[in-house]
């Protein structure tokens, strides 16, 4: 019976200090933010553009840290759903059948001589890439444009169009030809 | 251990890992001299030949350009100018293919020539020793000479380095097969190469400058060690023929033995590197004012008959140059390289230009370069390592390229490969190695690029958030302290207790008084008598109009008589009458002109009675623009018909009821609302039925004139009515103003339909719903005029009706449309 009590008595102690010592460690160590969250936001493409349901890709990346399925960042596609699932280590799903995968990268243009200088779109823009006044004509800086669409739909006189980036020699990549050479006779002239 | 001198003077130099040695293939060529060029016709000048960016263009379609003239202006220090290499004009700007592996399109100049070759005028220097490094470095940077030997590095930046520099290291190696542009370019012009290295030695004082040129070259080495001999600190290296031995980092290990470490610039090690061709144009520029148009292309080949080096003239197309070679494409795919066979491209357009780092155009007969050979799998043999002159692991780097790791490729180094591809060229599976490389290096920028721009994005939305949040909070914090002011103010109010309650009294009672005044006309005679004031202005107007053509006794006594009785009823309205007196006088003061006798007396008494009874009241006033518009409709209907009676009873008719309704609901206010649906009803019916009997009509013309005059009465009953009637007044009297134009029958009409269509739009500020019925009735009014005016019978006098009315309509519906609008914004509000 005494050897029982002893146990118990041991038991609990022991318990009350690893409890003890678990807390402390929990207070001590504590991780000021979720280092998932700023890891998973790395890996999205961050075009701002909502079409996950987010108001942007950091707030999709506290979503998918907290459980949201990782199939819904359209811009992103499938290489991004497969860099998450490899650091959440789950398997990767293909791209969530609302959304479409981008064609390619694009840019918002805006067609002036329709622009009606409402600022709708201004106040659309994620990442504040329109200049414009109200009653002036509007534009887009296109360097900064992530090409997230979410301007289109607020403008009124339907003036804004996305266009795909052009292919220069500075953004072109190369194709698979080479040239081989191989010896010939040597002929003299 | 020796130093590095003895080391070269004893020509013992060190190896780089590495290296190959395809067939030379420059017999081809090498025993030739450099050909003059012909003048092209046309010349194609891509205006960014260079690394860095395009400068500013400086000439114009159309524009007549004389050589050497520069075609564009650099802004920056990144920025290299081109010039017109032959006089001509220009003949477009455009986007034109370019020298590039993709084949894509970039902005060139087009300059057909006029085949004098005009130069523009040069100054020529010969003593550049006195010049400035800055002015000499000036003139290499205006003489648009990036560098020559394939990167096209803006020469400029390259000599302007603050670096101790130890070695100037003269890059003659030209180790790549069929090339032999630079080994005639020496055995031709090595003064003028000697010149340029000088002038590079004057800019960059090095301790010493080696020359190195590959021993497959004799008669070149032959000429530099002659022209050499003399100097001192000037040595002519001569190394063993190895492919890529003219790479920069691999010639400064074989002729120094250092390695420069990844990612550094030669200059870190205190060297630089110039091309021969690239001290060939120094020394044209500076010396001689001549800026790059030209430069030796070796034109190669088997499928040309006579392959030849030439001067050709920057911008020449392909085919121009080709076609003075004897160029017998030897197959349907004839394939162009521009470049040498290892590191060239091929061309996928001949009307591509030179540029000035076109060393080489290779035209290959299928037997000298087999089209692409299957690839097959990688057998893991290591040559392409053994061969690596930069040491790197090119099956490992062609795996991850294949599986596209980028992390692992950077790790393997792979922006340390040169492009050289002797990796490719030993492969016996026929891997395309460098390409693997390529479209992996191409995809990595891209990919930093697309990370610095969502990195970008990111802060930019975060800035957006933080503004949005602060703005909130602003907006937030505004509104507190605006309520809690608010909040305060009441309090101390409160604490004073009285006074807040009597403020609040005296709202009460400010409140109640103007109830009191609208329910009590005759206490409100300050109201009545400015609404009183309004009208008799406008009703000085109308008349002054009106009697134009009246005579003017007849209408001073109806006037005199109303503006007596006004002021008897108290002061303001006295001010009013004496207002509505002068007015009157002024009316008079015109009538006089003209004379027309009975209509005018007719047309007088009633308009001011029709007035007073609009001021009746505002309720009846909204009838009245009920009926109003029925009347409208009714006599759009019945002018089809066209006869004077009718419309004028129909008229009079309409005017009689509504005064007459107007009594009745001053009663009351909901009572007004439904007479006035009421008297919409029945003018619409009246309109029916008037068309049909008249005699009723006239009858009811009495009771209009009787009506009005007991409507003046109640008018002086509430200000609202009096507001109204002041509306009504001015429209009326623009109205008539119209009207008396045309003719003294319609002036009664006139009138009536003016009180109508004021009527009209009283009633409209009582309910927005109205108005725009009203707006739209009154669009409906127009329509109908003009349509009834189009169907005019011969009747001059209704016709003139018409007329009137017609504008009477077009009024109306203005002002019923801006009615509707004004309460539209106060509802919304």
């Amino acid at each position: 019976m005494m050897s029982l009590l002893i146990a118990i008595l041991l038991i609990g102690l022991m318990s009350a200090f690893f409890g003890g010592l678990l807390g402390y460690a929990s207070v001590r160590f504590k991780v000021e933010s979720d280092p998932l969250v700023d890891q998973i936001d790395e890996l999205l493409p961050q075009t701002q553009c909502g079409q996950c349901g987010y108001p942007g890709c950091r707030p999709y990346a506290e979503a998918v840290s907290n459980g949201e399925e990782i199939n819904k960042c359209a811009p992103g596609g499938d290489s991004t759903i497969k860099k998450i699932a490899d650091l959440m280590g789950v398997e990767a799903p293909s791209l969530d059948e609302n959304h479409e995968q981008d064609a390619g990268p694009k840019v918002a243009f805006i067609i002036e001589e329709d622009c009606i200088g409402c600022t709708k779109c201004i106040q659309a823009c994620p990442v504040d890439a329109i200049i414009g006044a109200a009653k002036q004509m509007h534009t887009i800086i296109s360097d900064e444009c992530t090409g997230c669409d979410l301007c289109v739909a607020p403008c009124p006189v339907d003036c804004i169009e996305m266009r795909p980036i052009p292919q220069t020699t500075k953004n072109w990549q190369w194709d698979l030809n080479k040239i081989p050479v191989v010896e010939i006779d040597q002929v003299k002239s | 251990m020796e130093t590095i001198l003895e080391r070269i003077k004893k020509g013992r130099f060190w190896q780089f890992h590495g290296g190959i040695h395809p067939p030379e293939q420059k017999f081809l060529t090498t025993g030739k001299p450099i050909k003059k060029s012909a003048i092209p016709t046309e010349l194609i000048i891509p205006i960014q030949q260079h690394i860095g960016v395009p400068g500013e263009i400086l000439v114009n379609v159309g524009d007549n350009v004389l050589k050497g003239q520069p075609l564009t202006q650099p802004t920056m220090p990144m920025m290299v100018p081109v010039h017109a290499p032959t006089s001509g004009t220009v003949t477009n700007i455009a986007e034109h293919v370019v020298a590039h592996p993709s084949g894509l399109k970039e902005l060139c100049v087009f300059i057909e020539s006029d085949g004098l070759d005009t130069w523009r005028e040069k100054h020529i220097c010969p003593d550049y020793q006195s010049l400035t490094k800055h002015e000499i470095i000036n003139k290499i940077a205006n003489a648009g000479i990036s560098g020559m030997g394939g990167a096209g590095f803006p020469t400029h930046i390259k000599v302007d380095t603050k670096a101790n520099i130890e070695y100037l290291i003269i890059n003659a190696v030209e180790c790549e097969p069929y090339i032999t542009a630079d080994d005639l370019l020496i055995r031709e012009h090595s003064v003028k190469v000697l010149e340029g290295i000088n002038i590079l030695k004057h800019l960059l004082s090095p301790d010493k400058i080696l020359i190195g040129i590959e021993d497959n070259k004799p008669e070149a080495i032959d000429i530099l060690t002659k022209i050499t001999d003399s100097i001192d600190d000037i040595h002519v290296c001569v190394i063993p023929t190895k492919y890529p031995s003219g790479g920069e980092k691999q010639l400064i290990k074989i002729l120094t033995g250092q390695e420069v470490p990844s990612g550094n610039l030669p200059s870190s090690l205190g060297i630089v590197m110039q091309n021969v061709a690239t001290c060939f144009a120094i020394a044209e520029a500076v010396i001689d004012d001549v800026p790059l148009i030209k430069r030796v292309v070796t034109v190669t080949g088997q499928a040309l008959t006579k392959p030849q080096n030439i001067w050709a003239f920057i911008g020449t197309p392909v085919y121009q140059l080709l076609n003075q070679f004897g160029f017998k494409p030897s197959a349907e795919k004839q394939r162009l390289i521009m470049g040498g066979p290892m590191m060239g491209f091929t061309l996928n357009d001949d009307r591509v230009p030179v540029i000035k780092s076109t060393n080489c155009l290779l035209a290959p007969t299928t037997k000298e370069i087999t089209a692409e050979q299957k690839e097959v799998e990688c057998i893991r043999c290591g040559q392409c390592a053994e061969v690596c002159p930069s040491q790197l692991l090119p099956q490992e780097l062609q795996w991850s390229a294949k599986a596209k790791d980028h992390d692992q490729l950077h790790r393997l180094n792979l922006f340390d490969c040169i492009d050289c591809g002797a990796c490719a060229f030993v492969c016996p599976s026929h891997i395309p190695l460098v390409h693997y490389y390529r479209v992996a290096k191409a995809e990595i920028r891209q990919k930093q690029l697309a990370d610095i721009k969502a990195e970008k994005a990111k802060i930019r939305f975060e800035a957006r958030k933080a503004r949005l949040e602060r703005d909130k909070k602003e907006r937030e914090e505004k509104q507190r302290k605006a309520s809690e002011a608010r909040r305060a103010a009441m309090n101390s109010k409160s604490a004073e207790g009285e006074n807040a309650k009597s403020a609040v009294a005296a709202a009460l009672a400010r409140v109640k008084a103007k109830k009191a005044q609208q329910q009590e006309p005759e206490e409100q005679q300050d109201k009545k008598s400015q609404v009183a004031a309004a009208i008799a202005r406008a009703k000085a107007k109308k008349q002054g109009k009106q009697t134009e053509s009246k005579e003017a006794v007849v209408t001073a006594e109806p006037s005199n008589a109303q503006s007596n009785n006004a002021e008897s009823a108290d002061d303001k309205k006295a001010r009013i009458a004496a207002a509505v007196a002068r007015a009157k006088a002024k009316k008079q003061g015109k009538p006089q002109e003209q004379a027309s006798e009975a209509t005018t007396e007719v047309s007088d008494k009633p308009a001011p009675a029709k007035s007073n009874s609009e001021a009746v009241d505002d309720k009846k006033a909204r009838i009245a623009e009920a009926v109003a518009k029925a009347k409208a409709k009714k006599q759009g209907k019945s002018q089809v018909d066209a006869s004077e009676i009718d419309v004028e009873t129909s008229d009079k008719t309409t005017a009689a009821k509504a005064p007459a309704k107007a009594n009745t609901e001053a009663a009351d206010d909901k009572k007004a609302r439904i007479a006035a649906a009421v008297a919409k009803a029945k003018a619409k019916k009246q309109g029916k039925s008037q068309e049909a009997s008249e005699a009723v009509i006239e009858s009811s013309n009495e009771p209009t004139v009787s009506e009005a005059p007991a409507k003046a009465n109640a008018e002086a009953a509430d200000d609202k009515k009096a507001r109204i009637a002041a509306a009504v007044a001015k429209a009326k009297a623009k109205k008539q103003g119209k009207s008396q134009e045309a003719s003294e029958n319609a002036q009664q009409e006139l009138i009536l339909e003016v009180t109508a269509d004021v009527a009209n739009e009283n009633s409209a500020p009582v309910d927005d719903k109205k108005a725009r019925i009203a707006a739209a009735v009154a669009k409906a009014k127009a329509k109908r005029a003009q349509q009834s005016t189009e169907q005019s019978t011969d009747d001059v006098a209704s016709e003139e009706q018409q007329d009137e009315q017609q504008k009477k309509a077009r009024i109306a519906a203005a002002v019923a449309k801006a009615k509707a609008k004004k309460q539209l914004r106060n509802e919304s509000q």
